[in-house]
């Protein structure tokens, strides 16, 4: 075996001590220098892509059954990634290699995508940043994608270990400017390239044409006009050059606060009711200047208050919900639960895992978000009113809600098409500013707030309790998180649609050329391959029967009728009303504290909110109509395949969801290989045709975390914890009596 | 005022409801008004049958909303009276097992159903039978059919040339709470054991529960030593671990896991257990498990149910459910048996299990072992034959494993729902000794029989049988989750999809698959029969076979 030093020894089997440490640190084994040979693997490279630095010799640790291995490999930087080139066997020959990103190998960490750099001295970790006077002889880069890396560098040259590691260090931390991603450079080498179906049908929202089409597919036409009030971003660079507005605001309006203060139109409800949002008015000390947009925000209420307008309830965003500092914060201390280094560390935090993930806050965050998109659904659906969300910018938690609200009421935004096309509208158009909230150009830590990520796993918390319901799989919804961080798709990397704009044109002139054709992530061929793509789709998912125009008049109505709830007047029954004063002295007489907290339930049930989502859990789901999600403690969940999927200890080996999936799927592809068995006979036609190949054939002993998990060895060894028993504190007597002849048939 | 008969009140009997015989009396039948947890006050009517409480609503579309069986109530109270200024507010209080507690208000003769309920739902404390004895059922299975030891032991490959069946103990003269026949090492004679027996708890000496097919190494079972403080020695017992130890011709030690805390096993001593040390048992290795007992377990569910019941903590969810510590049990309980399974297939070494009495833990040790290493017991007979011969209280844990298990979540559910039940005599009385006394085979119907007459509501469709695949589920918090649908089932917020849509695509999709594959004969046999006869085939075959993406 070539290139490899085995450095840990598996302890796996043995019972847990207290003191019992399963992870061998390799510095502590002693290995045979001469032994250590490398097989070249070559760098592959992309178009404008370049090498900066390398090291040779590089030690990358492999975890796997609760013992580290080591191989030995090239550490390079080039100006789109970090990559080790080493001879890695374990990536061979495996069922999830299939699923393999063209772009980002199993070794590659692109810079962006760079959370953490860590360095060893004399086996402590501290974190690395600016000029070192000192080299580590160990490198831990934690991703933003939760991928921890190890690389050895104690038999790398010294020189050598000076240049990669503050290589790394310069081009991952350093500020950088705009113009330097790597974007540019890729997009003027590869100019010649053009993908075969860039935007998959997509709707990209920038063209007056777009939001017509989006206006007449809502049928939001009727009291909504596009308007190209911004064309080449006249009034406003943070808003896009096409949007929609109520249809009397008169465009001067507009102009007035650079697009500030005007309603500003996301989607219309199938009973005309509209979600909007507005960007607040600048802050204004000056009394004469506050008066004037008072005075301006009164017009604008009374065009939107006005018949046929519904009545507006208002959302201020900035002041009644979470701020962006709450989710950075929690964000900050949930993804630490999952950057871990070895298994002690997995085993030491599992006794207190819930209380750890609870004090993070980031599911009672996701929880927040769901119930306000409810709330807002409630508004539109069930009490016909129109709301107006209302942010500084417009442009963090009004994408987040307002795109929430669209995946829950428009059924359009659960296919892969419709899905893309809303964050086109509500993200990339609607100037979220992926370059800050990401902090590509590592310019400002402050503003690097997870928004976007926080919008998936909403989405995810939906798919995963509605399974059919979505015509993409969680599959895609990570690696559409993931490719956030990889700078060859413009999608991800510009503040606005006018910053975007601005920066194409002008290298366009420069060059003298055709403007840069930048890719876009939402075409997936450039990721992954078709068979790779199949698992992105969701086979659980029922595309709506359509039905010819006669009929669909008909089923339209009846889709209405499906989605719209008791009005909530008709609803509450003066009945119980009457009856609770009756029953009110028994509940009084009788039943001191423990009713008490029973009936103060009983009472939160008149909230509007508690009907209308009380109503809709109690009926069949429509997978093609309204869809709420549950909000209560067991309910939300950790998305275990995004932020688990790198850790060893953490997957199920035939196991999870992903067993029953692929079963359903087997069937499928059986059923459908019938089907063409009986359409041959009649047809009389002869030769069978060659089975399709699977991605999922063979596959039943799958990791829980298909298609990721690192641990590809499918060991038959299983994983035992490392630690023990937290204290029991109040039990400590019961846990001292005797054991007693118990009989469950009269406990 | 015992004995109304049922014809009366037919129209009010449950509609899927399985009793019908003659065993079956409507004791009380009355308004009242019931507080329900989750939804306030509601007006309903209560039947009290000797079998069950059935409550109906008299406001929403009389729709059923309570239905316990009386096995099930653990305590009932009078609660209100007359009051000062004359109002009349008499109501029950009644809690149950497992299940939430229940309130119920009755108008003014609450004596009546007070004393009615207490003597059926206590029928023991008041001379009268359990249910399961006068239930009358009929079943085409015969559930009580399922585990016939000697047949059990045979599928393991038993007796074998180092392991013998004995029936010292046919009449429980050996030890009363063990069963009547039991396997032991061909090398220890009935002195032998008897001998052992005055060195074990309650006489509970090491007998096998399961053997591996192919390495021979064994899980077996027992209760704890009597070492007392003095540190006593029984030389039979460390021969007779020897002897186990040498039945696999293994050189290593016999491996013995202690389920209890290390700290429990000492302080037992004083009360004359203990465990094997060291020095009386050379070759043997010994490792506490840390499971706790049965008292910390029974504390730590009870706060489960507070923090489920009436309503669900929201935001503070993981930390409540942390602080039960329930899930925490669970993750000891599993590791151990994974310990047990691991020593056991890789063929290091037997196994020997044991705690205090080898009652409880011991049990859940081993069943959740031999769940983990012969699919077999993952069938639905197979597990049944595990309850019978192990005891087991759980095994939702294995929700992990969604396409190994032949039988489903309800099937899980029903068992424990009849725990307490008392319509059937699978789980009465402690030991086979007594159930034997009580003639419980005779005089009562089984639980399995209930079950194996209507297997396939029980069957899990994704079930894929692997013959030899050891299960090794994670006991890691992170896969942890308590058992939503079982412990807060009766919330109707939280409300599970049921039937779950991956399941219900999936039979849609074997029926179709069996719908095709009939199809597929017949056009094989008519094209056969065409060449006879070569007539035209009546319809087209694309407007026959709607394709598969336009059929669900």
């Amino acid at each position: 075996m070539l290139g490899k030093g085995v450095v840990g020894g598996g302890g796996g089997t043995k019972a847990p001590k207290p003191s019992f440490v399963s992870y061998v640190r390799p510095e502590e084994i002693h290995t045979n220098e001469k032994e250590v040979t490398e097989k070249e693997v070559t760098l592959h490279l992309l178009p404008g892509e370049q090498l900066l630095c390398e090291a040779s010799t590089v030690l990358k640790y492999v975890q796997e059954d609760s013992c580290q291995r080591g191989i030995y490999g090239k550490l390079v930087c080039t100006d789109f990634k970090i990559a080790f080139l080493g001879d890695d066997e374990s990536a061979l020959d495996n069922d999830e290699t299939q699923f393999k990103n063209k772009v980002i190998g199993e070794n590659d960490i692109t810079l962006h995508c760079v959370d953490q750099i860590y360095g060893v001295f004399d086996e402590k970790k501290k974190p690395l940043f600016g000029q070192l006077k000192k080299y580590p002889e160990k490198l831990i880069i934690h991703c933003k994608d939760l991928r921890v890396f190890h690389f050895g560098l104690r038999y790398t040259k010294e020189e050598e270990v000076k240049r990669i590691v503050s290589g790394i260090i310069h081009h991952t931390q350093a500020p950088k400017l705009l113009k330097r991603l790597f974007l540019f450079s890729y997009a003027t080498a590869a100019q010649n390239n053009t993908a075969t179906d860039p935007k998959n049908h997509t709707v990209m929202f920038d063209t007056l044409k777009d939001w017509c089409w989006e206006l007449e597919r809502t049928k939001g036409n009727v009291k909504y006009k596009a308007v190209s009030v911004n064309e080449g971003y006249k009034v406003s660079d943070r808003l896009p050059a096409y949007f929609v507005v109520p249809t009397p605001l008169p465009e001067e309006d507009v102009r007035c606060f650079q697009g500030r203060g005007i309603p500003i139109w996301c989607w219309s409800c199938h009973n005309g009711c509209a979600l909007l949002k507005m960007s607040a008015l600048p802050k204004e000390q000056d009394d004469g200047l506050l008066q004037i947009q008072k005075s301006f925000l009164d017009g604008i209420y009374k065009t939107v208050h006005r018949p046929p307008y519904e009545i507006v309830k208002t959302e201020d965003l900035s002041s009644n919900f979470l701020s962006l500092q709450d989710i950075q914060t929690a964000y900050s201390k949930f993804k630490q639960l999952f950057l871990i280094d070895n298994s002690t560390e997995f085993w030491d935090t599992d006794i207190k895992w819930f209380s750890l993930l609870e004090s993070s806050s980031w599911l009672d965050i996701i929880r927040r978000c769901l119930k306000k998109a409810i709330e807002i659904t409630e508004c539109l659906e069930a009490q016909n009113m129109n709301v107006l969300l209302l942010e500084e910018n417009a442009s963090d938690l009004c994408c987040l809600l307002s795109s929430l609200v669209q995946v829950m009421m428009d059924p359009h935004c659960r296919t892969r098409v419709g899905f893309q096309s809303l964050v086109q509208k509500e993200w990339i158009m609607g100037g979220h500013c992926f370059l800050d909230r990401c902090n590509h150009l590592r310019q400002s830590d402050k503003e690097e707030v997870p928004v976007f990520l926080l919008f998936l796993d909403c989405v995810w918390q939906l798919a995963h309790q509605h399974p059919p319901a979505f015509d993409f799989t969680e599959t895609y919804l990570t690696v559409l998180s993931d490719s956030l961080y990889i700078p060859i798709f413009s999608t991800f990397f510009f503040n606005s649609p006018h910053q975007k704009d601005t920066n194409m044109g002008r290298e366009s002139q420069d060059t003298q050329s055709k403007p840069l054709n930048l890719l876009t992530v939402w075409d997936w061929s450039v990721q992954f391959e078709p068979k790779a793509q199949m698992l992105l789709k969701n086979p659980l998912y029922v595309e709506k029967p359509k039905l010819d125009k006669g009929q669909r008049k008909g089923t339209r109505f009846k889709h209405q009728r499906q989605l719209s709830l008791p009005l909530t007047q008709s609803k509450s029954s003066p009945k119980r009303g009457f009856f609770r004063e009756e029953t009110d002295h028994l509940i009084k007489n009788l039943l001191g504290k423990r009713i008490s907290k029973l009936i103060n339930s009983s009472d939160e049930l008149q909230d509007n909110f508690r009907e209308f989502y009380e109503s809709w859990h109690s009926k069949p789901t429509d997978y093609h109509g309204l869809l709420l999600p549950h909000i209560e403690g067991p309910e939300i969940k950790v998305w275990a395949q995004r932020y688990l999927r790198w850790i060893p200890e953490a997957q199920i080996l035939g196991g999870g969801r992903v067993a029953t999936m692929s079963k359903l799927l087997e069937m499928m592809e059986e059923v459908e290989h019938l089907q063409e068995k009986i359409d041959e006979r009649h047809h009389s036609q002869g030769a069978l045709p060659a089975e399709a190949p699977s991605l999922l054939r063979s596959s039943a002993r799958l990791s829980s975390l298909f298609p990721f998990a690192l641990l590809q060895r499918h060991s038959s060894k299983p994983v035992l914890p490392t630690s023990g028993w937290k204290a029991l504190g109040d039990e400590e007597d019961l846990a001292k009596r005797e054991d007693e002849f118990v009989d469950l048939g009269d406990v | 005022m015992a004995s109304a008969p049922t014809s009366k009140y037919n129209s009010h009997s449950l509609e899927n409801e399985s009793i019908k015989r003659g065993t079956f009396f409507i004791l009380i039948d009355k308004e009242v008004i019931y507080i329900c947890p989750f939804n306030g006050p509601i007006k309903g009517r209560v039947y009290i049958t000797n079998y069950r409480l059935y409550l109906r609503s008299l406001e929403t579309d009389s729709a059923l909303i309570l239905d316990v069986p009386l096995g099930v109530i653990s305590r009932i109270e009078k609660m209100g009276g007359a009051t000062s200024r004359g109002e009349n507010s008499y109501g029950l209080d009644i809690t149950c097992k497992v299940r939430d507690s229940v309130l119920s208000y009755e108008g003014h003769s609450r004596r009546d159903m007070f004393e009615i309920l207490t003597r059926y739902a206590f029928p023991l404390a008041h001379s009268l039978p359990i249910f399961a004895f006068l239930n009358e059922e009929k079943f085409n299975v015969d559930g009580w059919m399922v585990y016939n030891p000697v047949e059990e032991y045979r599928r393991q490959g038993l007796p074998n040339h180092h392991w013998r069946i004995t029936f010292i103990n046919k009449c429980y003269e050996l030890c009363d709470t063990y069963p009547a026949l039991l396997v032991v090492p061909y090398r220890a004679s009935d002195d032998d054991l008897r001998r052992v027996a005055t060195f074990r708890s309650r006489n509970r000496i090491p007998v096998l529960s399961w053997i591996h097919p192919e390495n021979k190494t064994v899980i077996v079972r027992c209760s704890q030593p009597l070492v007392g403080m003095s540190g006593k020695r029984n030389k039979d017992d460390e021969k007779y671990l020897d002897v186990i130890r040498e039945t696999n011709r293994q050189i290593s030690k016999l491996t013995i896991y202690d389920a209890r805390p290390n700290v429990n096993a000492v302080a037992n001593k004083a009360t004359g257990g203990g465990y094997e040390s060291d020095d009386a048992y050379h070759n043997a290795e010994l490792f506490f498990l840390d499971i706790h007992n049965i008292h910390v377990m029974r504390e730590s569910l009870k706060k489960v149910k507070d923090i489920v019941y009436p309503n669900v903590e929201e935001s503070h969810w993981l930390s409540s459910l942390e602080s039960t510590h329930w899930l925490e049990h669970i993750k000891l309980v599993l590791t151990g048996a994974i310990q047990v399974a691991d020593k056991v297939s890789s063929g290091k070494s037997s196994v020997l299990v044991h705690c205090s009495d080898g009652w409880d833990r011991t049990a859940q040790l081993t069943s959740l072992a031999m769940l983990m290493l012969d699919s077999y017991y993952r069938s639905i007979e197979g597990f049944e034959i595990l309850v019978q011969k192990e005891w087991i209280s759980f095994g939702h844990k294995f929700a992990s494993f969604p396409t190994a298990f032949e039988f489903n979540e309800r099937f899980l559910i029903t068992i424990l729902d009849h725990l307490y039940s008392c319509r059937f005599g699978t789980f009465l009385y402690n030991c086979e000794s007594v159930r034997e006394k009580q003639k419980v085979t005779e005089r009562t119907v089984s639980l399995w029989s209930l079950i194996n007459s209507n297997k396939d509501k029980f069957k899990n469709p994704f079930y894929t049988k692997e013959i030899n695949r050891v299960l090794y589920p994670v006991a890691s918090m992170r896969h942890l989750e308590l058992w939503v649908n079982y412990y807060i089932r009766w919330n109707p917020r939280i409300k599970q999809q049921q039937p779950n849509p991956v399941e219900q695509r999936y039979v849609e999709l074997l029926a179709l698959r069996d719908e095709y594959i009939q199809r597929l004969e017949e056009l094989q046999l008519a094209s056969s029969a065409k060449l006879s006869d070569p007539s035209p085939s009546p319809s087209s075959p694309s407007q026959m076979m709607p394709h598969v993406h336009t059929h669900f």
